[in-house]
Order: C-alpha cells, then structure tokens, then sequence
C-alpha cells in the first residue's frame, strides 16, 4: 500500500467534497451543469414564473413577411426572456427548459443504466474470472466491434411510432454504452481481487457475497462515480445529435436536439440567429460543464493524479 | 493418542497453463500434534506457501492438489465450498506476511475482527461481535484496545497491525494457524515480540502451527519440528536439534554454513569462519526429472555417484536422532554430511 493511497483512506470521508472545491474548473463545470439541470427540473415551474407556456403561438410578434420574430436577440422581452421560435413564436424559453428536461432525463437514464450494468458485469468477471471473464471480455470486443452510433441510428429509425421514443432511447445508450466502463471496472476488480486482504477475507471464511460487497465495491465506488460523470456529457450529446438527425424524440416533445435542427435554415439565411445560439449555448453549458466537473471528480478520486496539495 | 490437527499425505500439487502443467510440490506428508509448531523452511520457490494455501485449499485457478490433507479431522481436498468456508477461519487460520495489505484499507481494525466473528457465529450481535474485537485485542497487546478497534490499518505500526492480524485469525480459536512469513516485514525487536506473542497463544490455546519462513533465526526460536523442502520435495524432517545439529541432508547443511551465527566458531587458523553460499541457483522445476533435484548443486553427489542424478531419492529414517523423533531424509548418502563438505 502505498503512501498516497494510505492518505486516501485518511482523508476519504471529509476531504473528497473539499479538493473537488479547490479545483475552481470542477466548481464551474458544475455549475455549469446544475443550473440548466435545476432550470430543467423545475421546468413548469420556471414557465408559470415567466407567464408562458412551450404550445402556445403568438403569431403577434412575428414579422408577417416570413415570420421571423420581432425585435432584438429573436424577440427577447420581459414576456418572452429568450425570444420566441420563428413562424410559429412559440415561446423559446419554455421550449429550452422543457428540453433540457427530456434530453437530461434520458442521458441520465441511459448512463445510470449503463454504468449499473457495467459495474455488476465487471465486478462479476474481476471476482470470479476464469470462463466468466473470457465469456464477458470477449463479448466486450464484440460489442466494440459494433458501429454503435450507425446503429443507435439505424434502430431509432425503425422504432414503431406506438413504442415510447424516450424509454427505446435510454436503453438503446445503455445498450451501446455499457461496454467501456465494465471493461475498466472488471480490469479494476480483478486488480483488487487480487490483494492480499481479500484474500485475508476469504481465509477467515468469508462468502463471495461478503466479499465483493465489504472489501471490493468500497475501492470500486469512486471509479463508478467517475465513470457516470463521464459517461453523461457524452449521452447529453449524442441524444441531441439524434433529435438533430431527426431520429430522436419526436411530435411535439421539446427537444434540444430537435430545436437547433429547427432552427437551420434560420441560420442559414441569417434571419434568426438567435433560433439556433440560446439552445446552443444550453448544450454546450451542460456537455462542457459535465466533462470539466467529471474530470474534476476524477481527478480527487484517483490518487494517482492528486496534485501535491 | 490424540488425532494429529494437521495430516497431509502425499500432497502434489501442480500448475497447469497453456496446456503445460508442473509440480510444485510433490509427495508431501507431514503431520502436527496440537500444541506443536511445524516449521516449513525453504528457498523462493521450493513450495513452502503454495503448501500453506493448500491446506486452507485457497489455491490459484492454475492450481490443482493431489493426495490427502485432514485439518481438525475434516477432508479439505474433498470439501465443498461451504464446507470449506465453514473450516476457514474457525479451524484453520492464517496471518501473512504484510499486515498492511492483508487489513482492507476501508475498513477499521474491529470490523476485521468483529467480521471474522460473525461469519462463524451469526448468533453474535454486531456490538457482541465488536466486544469480543476488543478483547481479542487485549490479548495480542494492542494498548487501549477500545480505542483501537476504531482505528484503520494504515494508523497501526507494522507491529501493532500484525498483532491485529493476529487478533483477527485466532479470534475464532482455530486448531491450527498457518503463519505465512508472519515476521518477514518487521524489523528484528518487533519479530521477537511477534514470535512469542504466537508462541504465548498458541499455549493458551493448544493449538498448532505451521510457521512458513526462509529465516533460521526465527525458526530456531520458535519451532519444535522442521520440515526442509527443496523444489517441492521433502528434503529433511526432524526436530529442531536434528536440524540444527546433525542436518543428514546436504542442502540443509548447506543451509546452516550460510547462515549467519552469533557464535559462530573460529576455524583451524583461528579465523572466523565465512559464511558459504550454496552453489547455483534453486532448481527449475520444469527440469526436474530423473534423480534428486538438489544433485546439481551438492557437493557430495560425486562421491555418491551416478543415483544421485537416476534416482530420486525417497525420505528415509535416520537413526542418528538425537531427541527419539522422528528424523527423515531424501538423500542418498548414508551418513551425516559435515559442515566442511558441503562447501566447496
């Protein structure tokens, strides 16, 4: 064991909270992350408060000749805070916190699906080994093999328009998601599988069961977390990239996604760059706030790379 | 007489990878009263700790055990696991060689103790459980076991955790402890406080010890009975004087000159002796085949003779005991070896 190790268990309980506070990127990143996260939670919420609603058309505030909104920034107003949607001026500061909503709920569900999964698969081949762990890894490079984005595609296509467009899509991620992170915690479990005290653990007598829980999910639990932090920003983007192709969520569920893919044309033309950069900038917000903070993270659990402070 | 607590007959126990597999030990038998403390002695790699495992029947995957091995009267080699769960820790116990590796680092000291407690007992309440923690804590030394148990390996001295280690493997009273290397990693005042904690224990508690070292000092202080292994193959068994004093087999007489004495004597030219290194290095055991494994490097298999390097040679009895124990030997020569002889 060594020196900094012996310091992370000292400082585990108290201190974890405390060196992410000290990384001022992490600190950012979340906020970066919790506040369209909060804003999109609290989604009816925040519209009732703005006196709108996502359905509503307020036809009055656009310019009769082609329907581009009124006024500065897209129609900005004390009524409307982020300016309405071309031709239809629905308000867009509902549509954006409803969309944070539905594409966060299914990054979050995909993630947390996956690194589930990842985690008792790659506790499973760690502990056990031997066939499980062939059987496991190689289903692993298998599923590498696979183009997982073409067939996340290609699936959402074909989806028949009676299945629920947002379960299909979390477990489609989780699907596909799954994979890196069972590699990497099965490759850490077989590592702690390996050290003397579980081997203490198991010459006391102790039951598989024991094991696994007691003395190898608490050296596994910050790579879990890790991990999750990592695997969301990733999700948040690939599921607004496929409501941008198109085969995301459909009908009238706002969207991030499905919002910038509506607002091409507008950018194209130049008559309403607004359209595109609010949702946009929301995105980026949440998918740049979630890698800094999971970099962060990763950085205070994983003693390797903590810095001499 | 009363059963032997540990019989192990004709263990072999081999590796297999790649469709390759070797023996690492081979034709082992050996047994131990309560009470007694049997000393495993040998070089890296002669099968000292892989026989330790075996008898606890924690093995690697690679690893299989032929023969019989009967701890506390119960068949490990045929027992299925719960069976063997239910042995591990309450029969046969271990301490190993790092303390600090061998205590999870999550966990603090009682929950080691009070965990070991609990997986023989379920009737034990957590808070009984981490009573008798504290107790067993007592027992071994550690001061203010109260406050201790709540402690994490990683606050203990390297002493102070093996006296842990300790209260962790003996809390359940086993018949028989395994101690793997248990002083290797602590420097010389605490290996002596260490041994006769084992020793002052194992009294209290009759129970029986199989000490695996490469360390003739601690064997010296602590054994009653030695077992010499040479490339998984018994090379002498005998009391500790029979060893120490009249080695009937070269390697082990080979082992005394390179070991460093306090009162070592003064030779013919009234010159300190030095100490002499045996030749070589450990057999392979993937070259081990026809003859004894330690011919290569002995001195004395050219005045043997060609059995030496055609014929294994089996543990035999020598008269020459000096105590009335038992005293073996797998050598073909048929006197004792001197000092002198066997280095070259």
């Amino acid at each position: 064991m060594s020196i900094t190790e012996i310091e992370q268990a000292e400082g585990r309980r108290s201190s974890v909270l405390r060196r992410f506070l000290r990384r001022k990127s992490g600190v950012a990143g979340l906020v970066m992350l919790v506040v369209p996260l909060v804003a999109g939670l609290c989604a009816p919420l925040l519209v009732r408060l703005e006196g709108q609603d996502p359905h509503t058309f307020h036809t009055d505030l656009l310019d009769p000749d082609g329907g581009r909104p009124l006024g500065a920034l897209g129609g900005v107003s004390a009524d409307h805070w982020l300016g309405v949607v071309p031709v239809t001026g629905i308000d867009l500061f509902a549509q954006i916190v409803y969309g944070i909503r539905s594409s966060l709920f299914i990054a979050f569900g995909a993630s947390i699906l996956a690194i589930v999964v990842a985690a008792v698969l790659g506790t499973a081949m760690g502990y056990f080994g031997g066939w499980l762990n062939a059987v496991g890894g190689r289903l692993i490079d298998f599923m590498f093999g696979f183009p997982g984005l073409m067939f996340v595609i290609a699936i959402m296509a074909i989806v028949p328009p009676e299945m629920p467009r947002g379960l299909v899509l979390v477990l489609v991620l989780a699907f596909f998601g799954w994979t890196v992170p069972a590699r990497i915690i099965g490759a850490q479990a077989s590592a702690i599988n390996a050290r003397a005290f579980v081997e203490a653990a198991r010459a006391t007598g102790a039951p598989a069961s024991q094991i696994i829980r007691r003395e190898m999910l608490p050296h596994l639990f910050g790579l879990v977390v890790v991990l999750f932090a990592m695997s969301l920003p990733a999700n948040v983007s690939v599921v607004a990239g496929l409501s941008f192709l198109g085969v995301g969520l459909r009908g009238d569920v706002p969207d991030l996604g499905k919002l910038l893919s509506d607002s091409l044309p507008w950018i194209y033309s130049g008559a309403d760059v607004w359209y595109m950069l609010f949702p946009g900038a929301v995105v980026f917000l949440i998918v740049f706030g979630a890698t800094l903070a999971g970099d962060a993270l990763r950085d205070v659990l994983d003693v390797r790379t903590e810095d001499a402070a | 007489m009363p059963d032997p607590v540990l019989q192990v007959e004709d263990l072999s126990i081999s590796f297999t990878s790649g469709g390759v597999s070797a023996d690492v030990v081979r034709d082992l038998s050996v047994t131990l009263d309560g009470g007694r403390t049997l000393a495993v002695v040998g070089e890296s790699g002669s099968g000292k700790t892989i026989t330790g495992r075996a008898i606890m029947q924690l093995l690697p995957q690679a690893a299989s055990a032929r023969g019989r091995i009967v701890v506390a009267g119960r068949e490990m080699l045929s027992a299925d696991e719960r069976e063997l769960r239910r042995a591990r820790g309450s029969d046969v116990a271990m301490v190993f060689q790092d303390s600090m590796s061998a205590l999870s680092p999550y966990l603090d000291i009682g929950a080691h103790i009070a965990q070991a407690v609990r997986l023989h007992d379920r009737s034990v309440s957590r808070r009984a459980a981490r009573l008798r923690a504290v107790e067993m804590l007592e027992r071994v030394g550690i001061p203010e076991p109260a406050d201790a148990v709540r402690r994490f390996p990683h606050e203990f001295s390297g002493g102070m955790r093996q006296r842990a280690v300790i209260a962790m493997a003996l809390v359940n009273r086993p018949a028989l402890l395994i101690a793997d290397e248990p002083t290797t990693a602590l420097d010389v005042t605490v290996q002596a406080q260490i041994l006769a904690l084992l020793r002052e224990l194992q009294q209290e508690f009759g129970m029986a010890m199989l000490l695996i070292s490469h360390d003739f000092g601690v064997v010296a202080s602590a054994a009653d009975d030695v077992l010499v292994l040479y490339a998984g193959r018994e090379a002498e068994y005998g009391s500790l004087r029979d060893i120490f004093e009249h080695p009937a087999h070269p390697y082990t007489a080979g082992l005394r000159g390179a070991t460093p004495r306090l009162d070592a004597r003064l030779d013919s030219n009234g010159e300190r002796t030095r100490l002499r290194a045996i030749p070589g290095a450990p057999t392979s055991l993937r070259d081990a085949g026809a003859g004894c494994a330690f011919a290569p490097r002995c001195a004395l298999a050219d005045r043997v003779g060609e059995r030496c390097v055609v014929e294994v040679p089996l543990p035999t009895l020598r008269t020459a005991s000096t105590d009335g124990g038992v005293h073996r030997a797998a050598c073909h020569l048929d006197r004792l070896p001197t000092l002198e002889e066997v280095a070259r």
